[in-house]
């Protein structure tokens, strides 16, 4: 469970968040907005990548301005370009990275490895270069690469905006599948269509916020 | 070099990556120190029949010094015209050995294996102030991104091409300067945000 207790966030002068209060517990959640809405900045509060200017965000009781690693541990994050989030050359490296920082033996990196790469069909490629996957692979490496990290939470910045329809498809078959609570930033209106609940962020603020089939026509309207 | 590590079961595969690192250090600087244009013949011969053992291909040999041979060119013209034909020869032979004896141990060592190794032989920097596991993760993202930057700068040359800039320096190396800036905080982002202590 995750609370927002009045969070702003400013950068300079520009208030990107304003005073914002909610708590969010269910299994699937998306916050939607229009591009600098502030929905990237929200998604990064959440894991403590940025901190609120003012409020606190608290992850099952740990508050990301103190506990800035052990937050990070519960709340993995997959960023919107896989090629700035995978750190090492190969795919097994890559994969091994968050593993060894968490101080995983290696018996446990192995088995995740396998476990993982069997999972997205992607055991063939675990002695390949990074740099030479497809961006759907890519990005199935980018989440596999927080996953086997076993976070509590996942929160993802705009998974599928650099895919083809196959590979969006691909990656929400991927997150459907997943047992964690997953907290979406997103564009895709039909990646978040089954979700369980829909955040829109508007300038800053909180615009709508509830089941999808309600909040996604407000959302609509708001963008007309 | 980019070409990184080619997967296989040779005997070169199997050696533990200090020894193939210790055999290229050794090899190197026999190399240098050796100044017979036909020892240094013989040693690129003898290093590229160690391709075949390590079940790579003389293609793949190639593909690791063709990104060079401009320079290899203006090399030997240089000292072709400064020193002599033997001279020339004996130059560009020489970088050309070092180049295939370095790409044979990425080629067929893991770029984990070698960094783990790097990391422990560093250690006993640590008195000096030498952080071994910063050292490494430098290496491993150099790896990493040598590929990407390589990416991003076909990418803005093509944009700039379009808009009829063909050969300008300046208008590649300006938004390639600032996406790698952008790319560098996202990137330190990943890392924190993958429980790396640093």
């Amino acid at each position: 469970m995750i609370d927002l207790q009045n969070v702003s966030v400013s950068f300079g002068e520009r208030t990107v968040l304003h005073d914002i209060s909610l708590s969010l517990a269910e299994r699937r959640i998306a916050i939607i907005g229009a591009n600098g809405s502030g929905k990237s900045t929200f998604a990064r509060l959440l894991n403590g990548l940025a901190l609120p200017t003012s409020g606190d965000v608290l992850v099952d009781g740990l508050n990301t301005r103190k506990k800035g690693r052990d937050v990070r541990r519960k709340v993995g994050f997959v960023f919107q370009n896989p090629d700035n989030q995978i750190v090492m050359p190969v795919v097994e490296e890559d994969l091994a990275f968050g593993m060894k920082n968490l101080e995983f033996s290696k018996a446990d990196i192995a088995t995740k490895t396998d476990e993982i790469l069997a999972r997205y069909n992607m055991s063939d490629l675990r002695e390949h270069p990074a740099h030479l996957l497809s961006g759907g692979q890519k990005q199935l490496l980018a989440i596999s690469g927080v996953l086997v990290m076993t976070p509590d939470i996942l929160v993802m910045d705009e998974p599928t905006t650099l895919l083809d329809l196959r590979n969006k498809r691909r990656i929400a078959r991927a997150v459907a599948a997943l047992d964690q609570m997953v907290i979406t930033v997103t564009h895709d209106l039909d990646l978040i269509a089954d979700y369980d609940r829909v955040i829109v962020i508007d300038e800053g603020q909180i615009f709508a916020d509830g089941a999808p089939k309600e909040v996604i026509p407000a959302y609509e309207r708001l963008m007309a | 070099m980019l070409d990184l590590y080619s997967p296989g079961t040779s005997l070169l595969h199997r050696l533990p990556p200090a020894a193939k690192m210790l055999a290229m250090l050794i090899g190197a600087t026999l190399l240098f120190l050796n100044e017979s244009l036909p020892i240094t013949v013989a040693a690129t011969l003898g290093i590229l029949a160690l391709y075949p053992i390590a079940q790579l291909t003389l293609k793949q040999a190639f593909a690791q010094i063709r990104p060079l041979l401009i320079i290899f060119v203006l090399f030997f013209a240089v000292q072709w015209y400064f020193s002599g034909l033997e001279l020339a020869a004996y130059v560009v032979l020489r970088l050309t050995a070092l180049i295939l004896l370095a790409s044979l141990v990425t080629l067929t060592t893991r770029s984990s294996d070698m960094i783990d190794t790097m990391t422990r032989g560093l250690r006993h920097l640590k008195p000096l102030g030498v952080n071994p596991e910063k050292v490494s993760l430098a290496i491993s993202l150099a790896l990493r991104f040598i590929p990407v930057l390589a990416q991003i700068t076909r990418e803005v040359r093509e944009a700039q091409k379009t808009r009829g800039l063909e050969r300008s320096v300046i208008a590649v190396a300006m938004p390639m300067a600032i996406r790698a800036i952008k790319m560098a905080d996202d990137i330190s982002d990943a890392i924190d945000s993958r429980g790396y202590r640093s």
